[in-house]
């Protein structure tokens, strides 16, 4: 599959300060989450790729073209929605929306049509002649999303677009978003510090940690590769014996507190298996569930440094 | 497709001409205009002198309409030369000031302050357009009240008078499009710049007036401290003045210059001198448009 993304020694500095540092990677996924602590490079990451910084060295390819030399052509693909209020405070919802789909390239009167429609679909069609100045901040951020996505991007960039959103605003926003991207339209990038804005929206998920990659993972292969991940609590004999059984037979575990033990399954090895050797051992197994590697886990992971410490 | 149709589609139409792209940003900045009452008037009111102006011009021609009210051989007590043509540009020009001063500073300050900009520069519009489409609002109205009235009334004049008297003035046609339009981009680029580096529209505005009121003034101060007229390179009226006067007389000036634009006799700068003051601060004009205009401003 082409990279929807591809980032090749991908260097940005402000002044001595490295802020993204030779990323390389290429994102193919529909929908792509760009995950990191404050500071990480996210913010910045899409700001290059829309043109606002300079590359310091390397570049980025947005579906093959190069944003140093086809900069334009790049932002005639994309829809943005920045992370910071942004609009024209004395202007009408729908007239700022008519006005950004204008500059996107819209004749006037399809603008006009397209900025009704998007503030219909965020849910703000009656407030749409209202100034922007007096839109709540869930509001404000529905209305950036409408500005976003009035002109027919390709490529949706999402920066932080639950912040400050109450949660009945939260899932209606997630919601419009994965509406979106199950449309099949369009590609986005959600960049966020939620892991379950992410968890919930993305299908790939890019890792930055101090301006470099940390991970880049599939998250629907990560969830496939994990199914023989299990998590047990057994009572009875001792656990011992039982591990040492289930290690002969090629599991990895992991024992923990009341019993309870982290087992990976070879692969082949059915889980009734577990229960004849606990039989065996006269252990009770009183509880299994199949465990997987959450965002949450992955991203820890991602965040530990060469010596463990986060 | 209804609005009512609630769903994301994607646009699969017709885009405009990446070229004149810019003209969206004049025409919702008119648009927010002609909603001021105060602005629309300003901007009606200020060609009640360029229509006195075509009106004398014309009873000057018609000598029957003279005889009509009574004053035969007016005529000859108003002569249309250059200082008729001086007047009519130092005027409209003083009005431009007035004009870029009430909505240069509402031009950048509102994008600034809420954070537009990342939302213009993340479309295929440069920064360039978005300087390009903001100068172009002052530069449409400015022209409509200096070298636009100016060049009809020369028209109407040469239309009057005869082809002969139109090639024998040609340099006054120059000197109102080239000076007016010298005039015009010193403002917007001044208005522009100071719109983006002060975001209170009243500051901006007043900041205006000061640049060429209290410069000048300080300018004054230096030519009589000094017993020098280089204090001058620091008033930008003078400055123009100067300008006007050679495009509109070349070096053998019979007049000193237009009103408000005046130039005391013995005190010219050298053209040279005025022309690189001039560009000076067009470029640090633009400097500080180049510093402020970005789709996100950088912390180092």
């Amino acid at each position: 599959m082409d990279p929807v993304i591809e980032l090749d020694g991908l260097e940005v500095r402000f002044g001595q300060r490295v802020i993204l540092n030779r990323l390389k990677a290429a994102l193919t996924g529909r929908s792509i989450g760009l995950l990191g602590p404050n500071g990480a490079g996210k913010s910045t990451l899409i700001n290059t790729l829309l043109g606002f910084h300079k590359p310091a060295a390397g570049t980025a390819r947005i579906f093959g073209r190069d944003i140093r030399t086809h900069a334009r052509e790049v932002r005639s693909l994309v829809g943005y929605m920045p992370e910071n209020d942004a609009f024209i405070a004395d202007m009408s919802g729908v007239r700022f929306v008519r006005l950004m789909a204008e500059l996107a390239g819209l004749p006037r009167e399809h603008a006009l049509e397209r900025a009704h429609e998007a503030f219909f679909y965020v849910g703000l069609g009656e407030v749409r002649y209202r100034a922007l100045g007096t839109y709540s901040l869930g509001m404000k951020q529905a209305a950036k999303l409408a500005q976003a996505i009035a002109h027919g991007p390709k490529l949706l960039f999402l920066d932080e677009p639950t912040n400050g959103l109450d949660p009945p605003a939260r899932v209606r926003m997630i919601q419009l978003i994965q509406e979106i991207r199950d449309r099949g339209d369009l590609h986005l990038i959600l960049s966020s510090h939620l892991l379950r804005d992410v968890e919930e929206c993305c299908d790939e998920v890019l890792i930055l940690k101090d301006g470099k990659v940390a991970a880049l993972c599939n998250l629907e292969e990560e969830r496939r590769a994990n199914r023989n991940f299990l998590e047990i609590e057994t009572r009875g004999g001792p656990n011992g014996c039982f591990l040492e059984a289930m290690e002969k037979l090629g599991c990895e575990t992991a024992p923990g507190a009341q019993g309870r033990v982290k087992l990976i399954l070879p692969d082949g090895l059915e889980v009734r298996r577990l229960y004849q050797v606990a039989a065996e051992q006269n252990v009770q197994i009183r509880r299994l569930s199949h465990k997987r590697d959450s965002l949450e886990d992955i991203f820890l992971k991602a965040m530990e440094t060469a010596n463990g410490r986060l | 497709m209804a609005v009512y149709k609630k769903t994301y589609r994607p646009y699969d139409g017709g885009l405009t001409s990446s070229w004149t792209r810019f003209l969206v940003i004049p025409r919702y900045a008119f648009e927010d205009l002609h909603r001021s009452r105060f602005l629309t008037i300003f901007f009606i009111a200020s060609f009640i002198y360029p229509l006195i102006c075509a009106l004398i011009i014309y009873v000057q021609h018609n000598i029957s309409a003279l005889n009509l009210v009574g004053m035969p051989g007016a005529n000859r007590l108003i002569s249309i030369n250059v200082t008729f043509f001086m007047s009519v540009l130092g005027w409209q020009s003083m009005l431009a000031l007035f004009l870029a001063s009430f909505i240069g500073p509402g031009q950048v300050s509102p994008d600034l302050a809420n954070n537009a900009l990342s939302l213009y520069l993340a479309r295929p519009f440069s920064r360039l357009e978005y300087v390009l489409g903001k100068l172009s609002v002052l530069v449409i109205l400015m022209s409509l009240m200096t070298w636009v009235p100016g060049l009809l009334l020369f028209g109407l004049q040469g239309y009057l008078e005869g082809w002969s008297w139109v090639v024998d003035n040609a340099s006054l046609a120059l000197g109102l499009f080239v000076g007016a339009w010298i005039w015009i981009v010193v403002l917007a680029l001044l208005a522009l710049a100071l719109s983006a580096w002060v975001k209170w529209k009243p500051v901006a505005g007043a900041l205006m007036f000061g640049v060429f009121f209290v410069a000048a003034g300080f300018g004054a101060a230096v030519n009589g401290v000094q017993r020098t007229k280089w204090g001058h390179l620091l008033n930008i009226s003078s400055l123009i003045g100067n300008i006007w006067l050679r495009l509109f007389e070349g070096d053998a000036h019979t007049t000193n210059g237009a009103v408000f634009f005046r130039v005391a006799q013995g005190e010219e700068l050298p053209p040279w001198c005025c022309w690189l003051s001039l560009a000076v601060l067009c470029l640090v004009c633009l400097y500080m448009l180049a510093r402020k205009i970005r789709g996100v401003e950088v912390v180092r």
